[in-house]
């Protein structure tokens, strides 16, 4: 399982990239795409769309679960990538490429975990 | 005696005791007793014999007219026998949803034929495997339309009546507006449609042909509806949709209504058949089954039920339908109903109805005090007014053997379909003429 | 096997309708749709062999046992569907003057009746065409009765979490936030957690007793007393109401609203998937919000009549008829006795189930059950890595269809398993021993269990590829196989 150095990552497996000038692309970590097994449909929000950390921002569906992703952030919806919308299976493949939301004009964030402390919480969860 | 139980008293004592219990009363320890009854307080059984000749009788209680000349809703059209043969098997009857799909490919594959076909009479992308009727799938599409920005429901008032209630439960249930659009000469005011679109409209449902007959300028409608960023839902009659212009042509995201008349009889009200198509852009909004094409682990193809991750049972509250059960079985006899009928078939009974509606438009009309009131192009229904009191035709009418049209406001709702022969016709106008005189 | 669509030629058709008798009519161009919608082009022979093989590509009651938890899979009587295929009821047009139609409502008026002592109920609807469309028309009941006291605090509706998912999805779509309620030890709903979650936010609590675990929930009357001193209705969902008909009554319980599937419990057919019936019966108090219109009875015969304050109508006309009727047709044949006696065995069939199976699999919640029972795979699937999964398509190629698997969702690897009263004894015993024969190849074989079905039409599907690229219609242009 890969937790790549350069990533910060939330307490329920959404991974943030800091873009620069308040802006940050995030997706679902590699050990979410495994307990979520294969997914097959992401409900995405709208550009604009307003996030508020620790809320419901999108949601993954496998065959026989949904599940919520949350938003670490507080911003506004800059872009979301409709690649992985149209190709779902990309959030398996490559969940670190997957960007999901690319959210702007942030304001808050959830306390974030680097690598080695997201490392350390999910061989907790097992 | 217990119909329908197997097992023998015999039988049943040595498996209560297998269980380890003496008596049934030792199964239901849990039941407090203060809940046990002593007995229901209704009558015995009875024999098979018994129980139909009671049912028959109740049956003779009916008066089943031969010539019917009413629709808003419900209409009266031809089964053919193969169809109905179709419908009876016991394979298809007896099963329950396909949820394990290798040994439910037969019910999955018509589902995904049925799909297929309500596709094609509509032009839009993809359908779901039914609702319940025309009125819960005309308040299930106005569902799919609204969100958070937009949740106002507009309704033109040519819908009918139990259409319009039934979106009104639901949008009460859900907390929102419904605001009907008035009409002109019978159909739904385009003007009066524009200047009450506003930002917070969702949707404008409007039915095609409408509750009066009449066929609506649809295009129209769904232009208005587009340029201020409402959706556009049509409930169409399935016969009519045979030769009028598609939803899709006249540009709805979602087509919906009740495709009884492709095989279901009348009985009173039900089971009927809500059917449910939208644009690709929608599709995943569907309530209800949906059956996919896909392979087995051989490569053969095979269906399955698909999208299931919208459904209540996966996501729960979350889900925007309730809907478990559907209609199947209609969908599987209006299914075998267009293969039977074929394309030419299905224009040809759309033909009938059209032709055959006309002429008694003409001979109903030419009686002084039935004249049209609405002068727009209709298809299988008509309203006309009536010099005197509408029941009181109608009783005149059910004395001769016929079921005239419904009174509705302002005179009667005619509806003529490939059932009326012309003498069924003639016979009707001579009636008329009589209570004219 | 091919579609219908492939098996079209252009040409091929058989005339139904008799040629036009009155002069031909046209509607202008602008009104016509540009080509004719693309329908198969088949000749009855033909038609005819299709939807047999699709017949024999499908799994019905009659094709074999099928213990399908929770949705009563009896034997549906073939009495029930020809009374409803008479002439006298087919050919009745719902909006006939009510004089013309008395059978019809006598019907409605009888059902109703009985249906009502079976429950314990004052009035009932048949409006509602499926058990999630009951759900919904009942708690629409308990909304416009808080809404009719002005009382609008009220935004909540207590599930437990062992509830089918039509529960909570049926609270939000009537506009009500779901507070989730655990189950307790013994399977029941956890009465501490319950007392926290009743409030004067409270508008309802919706319940299925007994549960989908199979279990009576012995704090019954303590629950519906709870919810009630909190000011909230309580509403019975009837998918379970085959364990206990003609023993105990919901209405005796303390609920005011109930929904009964006739498709389950009353013996109609479930079609595939419907049409079902999902009556709703109701308490007094609740009756003059009840769908329009209901049938009332005067002096001049059956008529219908709008409840003062009625929540509108769920769908058009009077719901499912034929089904109606069909159940009714069950009522009168079974009668008091016979209806009680179908409980009875329903149960005993189950717990001679569960006690036949309870050497070779772990049973979730050990003990007497009602109706139905629950196994748990999970040891098996730790241990042999053979799951719920692998058995229940391991039955198929023994010519059963399998239980419902994967529910209630609180208990791991579940195999949930409702024989029903109208099973002999020598299928429950065959079934026994399938069962304990695939759980003995588990031990032997596991790798058999994964690769099942083998002697089904189709084997296992790939159901990711078609969630993830849907094709839901057949491709004119590209056709397949």
């Amino acid at each position: 399982m890969e937790f790549p150095s350069d990533l910060s990552y939330s307490k329920t497996h959404e991974w943030v990239q800091d873009t620069g000038s308040r802006t940050a692309r995030i997706g679902i970590t590699d050990y979410a795409q495994n307990e979520l097994g294969d997914i097959v449909f992401v409900n995405l929000p709208e550009a604009g769309d307003e996030a508020s950390k620790g809320e419901r921002i999108a949601d993954v569906e496998s065959v026989k679960a949904v599940s919520d992703i949350i938003s670490p952030l507080s911003g506004v919806v800059k872009a979301v990538n409709k690649d992985v919308a149209d190709n779902p299976e990309l959030m398996n493949s490559d969940p670190y490429k997957a960007w999901l939301i690319e959210i702007g004009d942030i304001s808050d964030h959830e306390e974030l975990l680097d690598a080695d402390g997201y490392k350390a919480l999910c061989e907790e969860e097992g | 005696m217990a119909y329908y139980v197997p097992s023998t008293e015999a039988e049943q004592k040595e498996m209560l005791a297998a269980v380890g219990v003496a008596t049934f009363d030792d199964l239901f320890a849990a039941v407090p007793g203060s809940l046990k009854i002593k007995g229901l307080d209704m009558p015995d059984g009875l024999s098979e014999f018994e129980v139909r000749g009671k049912i028959e009788g109740i049956s003779h209680k009916n008066v089943a007219f031969k010539s019917i000349f009413r629709g808003a809703g419900a209409y009266n059209h031809y089964i053919p026998a193969l169809v109905k043969q179709i419908a009876s098997k016991e394979e298809f009857v007896t099963a329950y949803t396909p949820y394990q799909a290798e040994i439910s490919q037969g019910v999955l594959q018509s589902i995904f034929e049925f799909q297929t076909m309500m596709c094609e009479l509509t032009g839009l992308d993809a359908s779901n495997a039914s609702v319940y009727d025309g009125a819960s799938a005309a308040a299930e599409a106005v569902g799919m339309c609204r969100d958070r920005k937009r949740s106002a429901v507009l309704v033109s008032e040519s819908v009918n009546p139990a259409v319009l209630e039934t979106i009104k439960t639901y949008c009460y249930a859900a907390g929102a507006g419904v605001r009907p659009v008035p009409l002109k000469n019978g159909v739904t005011d385009a003007g009066a449609l524009a200047s009450m679109l506003d930002e917070s409209a969702a949707c404008i449902y409007v039915q095609q042909p409408n509750f009066y007959g009449l066929i609506e300028d649809a295009e129209k409608l769904g232009e208005i509806a587009h340029s201020r960023g409402a959706r556009f839902v049509t409930g169409v009659n399935p016969v009519a949709s045979a030769i009028l212009k598609t939803p899709a042509e006249c540009g709805a995201d979602i087509a919906c209504g009740d495709a009884q008349p492709f095989g279901m009889p009348l009985a009173f009200g039900g089971p009927y058949l809500g059917f449910m198509t939208a644009s690709g852009e929608m599709a995943r909004k569907l309530p209800g089954r949906i059956a996919g094409q896909t392979r087995d682990i051989d490569g053969k193809r095979a269906f399955v039920l698909t999208l299931q991750a919208r459904e209540q049972h996966i996501r729960r509250e979350k889900a925007s339908s309730n809907i478990c059960s559907n209609q199947a079985l209609c969908a599987l006899t209006a299914s075998a109903y267009l293969t039977v009928l074929g394309p030419d078939g299905l224009r040809g009974v759309a033909e009938l109805c059209l032709s055959k509606a006309r002429y008694a438009a003409r001979r109903i009309s030419a009686i002084k005090g039935f004249e049209l009131l609405y002068p727009g192009e209709f298809f299988h229904e008509f309203v006309t007014a009536c010099p005197c009191d509408a029941t009181a035709v109608e009783k005149r009418l059910a004395g001769r053997g016929i079921l005239g049209g419904l009174p509705v406001s302002g005179g009667i709702l005619w509806c003529v379909t490939e059932m009326n022969t012309k003498e069924q016709i003639d016979e009707l106008a001579a009636v008329l003429e009589e209570v004219a005189r | 096997m091919k579609l219908n669509f492939e098996k079209s030629r252009e040409g091929r058709a058989f005339p139904v309708l008799p040629q036009l008798d009155v002069p031909k009519d046209d509607l202008p161009d602008g009104f016509l749709r540009k080509s004719p919608p693309r329908l198969p082009q088949m000749a009855q022979p033909d038609i005819s062999r299709h939807y047999t093989e699709l017949a024999k590509r499908t799994h019905g009651v009659n094709d074999g046992f099928y213990p399908l938890g929770s949705c009563t899979m009896k034997y549906n009587p073939k009495l029930n569907d020809e009374m409803a295929a008479l002439p006298g009821f087919t050919g009745i047009h719902p909006l006939q003057p009510p004089e013309t139609a008395q059978g019809c409502l006598e019907v409605l008026f009888a059902a109703e009746k009985l249906l009502c002592e079976i429950t314990g109920m004052d009035a009932m609807t048949f409006q509602p065409a499926a058990g999630a469309h009951g759900e919904f028309t009942g708690v629409l009941l308990i909304k416009a009765w808080h809404d009719s006291r002005g009382d609008k605090k009220r935004s909540k509706i207590i599930v437990p979490d062992s509830a089918h998912g039509t529960n909570p999805a049926t609270a939000s779509m009537t506009g009500y936030q779901v507070v989730n309620v655990p189950s307790d030890a013994d399977g029941g709903v956890d009465m501490a957690e319950l007392r926290k979650a009743a409030g004067d936010d409270t508008a309802g609590l919706m319940l299925t007793n007994p549960n989908t675990l199979g279990i009576f929930d012995k704090n019954i009357l303590e629950i519906t007393r709870v919810v009630h001193e909190a000011g909230g209705l309580n509403y019975y969902d009837g998918a379970n109401l085959n364990a206990v008909m003609g023993i105990a009554r919901p209405g005796d319980m303390g609920f005011d609203v109930v929904h009964l599937n006739l498709h389950k419990t009353f013996s109609t057919p479930h079609g595939g998937g419907g049409p079902g019936s999902g009556a709703v019966g109701c308490k007094a108090r609740l009756e003059p919000f009840l769908p329009k219109p209901r049938v009332v009875r005067d002096r001049e015969g059956f008529a219908f009549a709008d409840p003062e304050r009625s929540v509108g109508s769920v769908k058009a006309f009077y719901g499912n008829f034929l089904v109606t009727l069909r159940a009714l047709v069950y009522m009168l044949t079974l009668g008091a006795g016979g209806l009680r006696d179908a409980a009875r065995n329903a149960v005993l069939n189950a717990n001679y189930m569960m006690k036949g199976l309870s050497g070779d699999y772990d049973v979730a919640y050990p003990g007497i059950c009602m109706h139905e029972f629950v196994l748990t795979l999970e040891k098996l699937k730790k241990e042999r890595g053979v799951s719920a999964m692998d058995v229940a398509k391991s039955m198929l190629d023994y010519g059963m269809h399998p239980p419902t698997m994967y529910f209630p969702l609180i208990v791991k690897e579940a195999l949930m398993i409702e024989p029903t009263e109208t099973e002999s004894r020598e299928t429950l015993d065959r079934a026994i021993a399938v069962l304990r024969e695939i759980r003995a190849r588990a031990d032997d074989d596991p790798g058999s269990l994964h690769d099942a079905p083998l002697h089904t039409p189709v084997r296992r599907l790939d159901e990711v590829g078609a969630a993830r690229h849907p094709v839901l219609k057949y491709n004119f242009d590209e056709a397949l196989d």
